[in-house]
């Protein structure tokens, strides 16, 4: 089986493209990612699995349009029956414009392979899975982060340029900025979020310090976001981010259904709240009662104790 | 400028999550219906925004049955001007997204606008293959949209970032949370919105793409195991050697 992923470029040396790779070397035995716009991460991709990168430097990630005839191109160069996607921002834009001009049908939220002719998504915000079956001849499936281990097992391979000719973008990119150093939530492997109980914005130092000694991205509950103590962007739950983290520790949050939908895909979860009471209480695998104030200043002195 | 604003109905954001039928249909026993809230919240509200201030028409759409009318009401009630109904129960979001699209052809719209996802199925497909069927641009995600003539500037916002887009109309936008701020509908919208025009056009022709088999329900967590809160060097110790998080 011939399967295709699409990387973009900028993102080539992500965890969550490393995962898609190795995702489509599990489905088939020809990996081949088509990439826009060039980096250096791309030969690397061969690490996880892909025996060639074809790259179109021309293509605009902002432009849902290029980007899908990028791929459409490929598939029909490369003769893919199954398309791979990372599940993020650009992959919503262009995937499901892939599926319409290739008749493909698409499964979006993948959180396993395929058992079967039937893949595993989440569902109702992370409250339950689906299992999708694909009429149609060509698939593509789009992956959410986190779903599985990128394996590195191979070495480099070979980028080559590949001339969609795509034209111009309608979509221009006007300004772009980025903080640097922080670790983007949806690819994080531990999270640290915190809710009204920390009583004002005034007091996410420590939410800050700990997340730094564990590697770890900052998060919050909806309130927190709402009242503006916190930038929305961090703000995980139902109508807000759905993440899959290894460690999710919640700090002050009590748990309303709305935010365990965001966030019950993590792996461990530990519950720090002055409230026994606290419904995320039936949610963790860990819980501390007692007063965040007071058990967080000693989790990161044991934290670095650890680290030592 | 004429905005077309796609809205679906969904589970309210408490309602319990179950299956029936051997796990093959959602329970709807209990379920209180709400107009998904992107669509709603965001996109409904930016569209109404717009029109507030540049002038135009506010057309809702929604794919689905006669039971999905309550929820139209609401929408109208916001303050959209009518509401189109497609009648049919849609399988997949390619069925969907073909349904507003042949309507769309047949009406011209400077802008159509979806919610970034649904909360039910979260498939984030609908609003990126109406505008593969209608050719159109497509910017997913939003969290800003404002108009400068004919171009559309818009933020989006990335990896803890902001990148802003620039793009003229027509097209189609997804909508995120930071477009608009919630409306209440009051007692006027809600009387008008009884007798504002609610189309009901036949299902176009059009073919489903995939399908749900079944669904399942996330394994129930062990209970939790309790560590003092004087006794954090226990729980850095558990995260390493039993969870092996850390």
């Amino acid at each position: 089986m011939s399967i295709l992923v699409y990387i973009s470029g900028e993102h080539a040396g992500a965890k969550a493209s490393h995962e898609a790779v190795t995702y489509a070397k599990k489905l088939g035995s020809d990996v081949v990612v088509v990439a826009s716009g060039n980096s250096s991460d791309l030969a690397d991709l061969g690490t996880y699995g892909a025996s060639k990168v074809l790259v179109d430097a021309n293509v605009s990630d902002a432009d849902s349009r290029q980007i899908t005839a990028l791929v459409a191109k490929a598939v029909e160069a490369t003769g893919a029956d199954t398309i791979i996607f990372s599940h993020d921002l650009i992959s919503k834009a262009v995937a499901p414009r892939l599926s319409v001009r290739l008749k493909a049908g698409l499964v979006s939220g993948a959180v396993a392979l395929p058992e079967g002719d039937k893949i595993k998504v989440n569902v109702f915000s992370g409250k339950a899975f689906g299992y999708v079956t694909v009429k149609t001849a060509k698939k593509i499936i789009a992956l959410l982060p986190n779903s599985i281990s990128p394996e590195a097992t191979g070495s480099a391979c070979p980028v080559e340029n590949f001339d969609a000719g795509t034209g111009n973008a309608a979509v221009k990119v006007v300004d772009k900025k980025i903080p640097e150093g922080e670790v983007p939530l949806p690819e994080a492997e531990v999270v640290v979020s915190a809710g009204r109980g920390l009583k004002g914005p005034e007091n996410w130092g420590m939410v800050e310090e700990l997340a730094k000694l564990l590697g770890a991205a900052t998060a919050c509950s909806r309130p927190v976001a709402d009242i503006g103590w916190r930038p929305h962007h961090e703000h995980v739950g139902q109508t807000g981010l759905a993440i899959r983290p290894n460690l999710y520790i919640a700090i002050g949050i009590s748990g309303a259904i709305q935010h365990l939908a965001g966030v019950n895909g993590s792996k461990t979860i530990v519950v720090i709240n002055t409230d026994p009471e606290a419904p995320f209480f039936k949610a963790a695998d860990y819980g501390v009662v007692g007063d965040a104030f007071e058990v967080v200043p000693k989790l990161i002195e044991a934290v670095k104790k650890f680290k030592g | 400028m004429n905005i077309l604003v796609c809205i679906s109905k969904a589970p309210d954001t408490t309602s319990k999550i179950a299956f029936k039928d051997g796990n093959t249909k959602f329970d709807e026993t209990g379920v209180q219906y709400i107009v998904n809230p992107y669509d709603e919240w965001y996109a409904l509200v930016r569209a109404l925004e717009l029109k507030e201030s540049n002038g135009g028409n506010v057309t809702i759409i929604t794919v689905g049955t006669a039971a999905d009318e309550a929820v139209i009401r609401k929408a109208l009630a916001i303050g959209a001007d009518d509401a189109v109904r497609i009648d049919v129960n849609p399988v997949d979001a390619f069925e969907v997204a073909s349904q507003i699209a042949s309507y769309a052809k047949e009406n011209n719209y400077d802008l159509i606008l979806t919610g970034k996802e649904t909360i039910d199925f979260n498939g984030s497909q609908v609003g990126s293959m109406i505008a593969e069927s209608l050719d159109l641009p497509y910017v997913a995600l939003a969290s800003k949209l404002d108009l400068n003539g004919q171009t559309l500037r818009l933020e989006q916002e990335i990896s803890g970032g902001i990148q802003v887009l620039e793009v003229n109309y027509p097209a189609v936008v997804s909508c995120a949370k930071g477009m608009a701020e919630q409306r209440i509908p009051n007692m006027r919208g809600i009387m008008a919105a009884r007798t504002k025009p609610l189309k009901v056009v036949p299902a176009y022709a059009s073919e489903t793409y995939t399908s749900f088999e079944s669904f399942s329900l996330p394994e129930a967590k062990k209970a939790v195991k309790l560590i003092d809160p004087n006794n954090m060097d226990e729980l850095v110790s558990l995260l390493h050697n039993e969870a092996k998080v850390i």
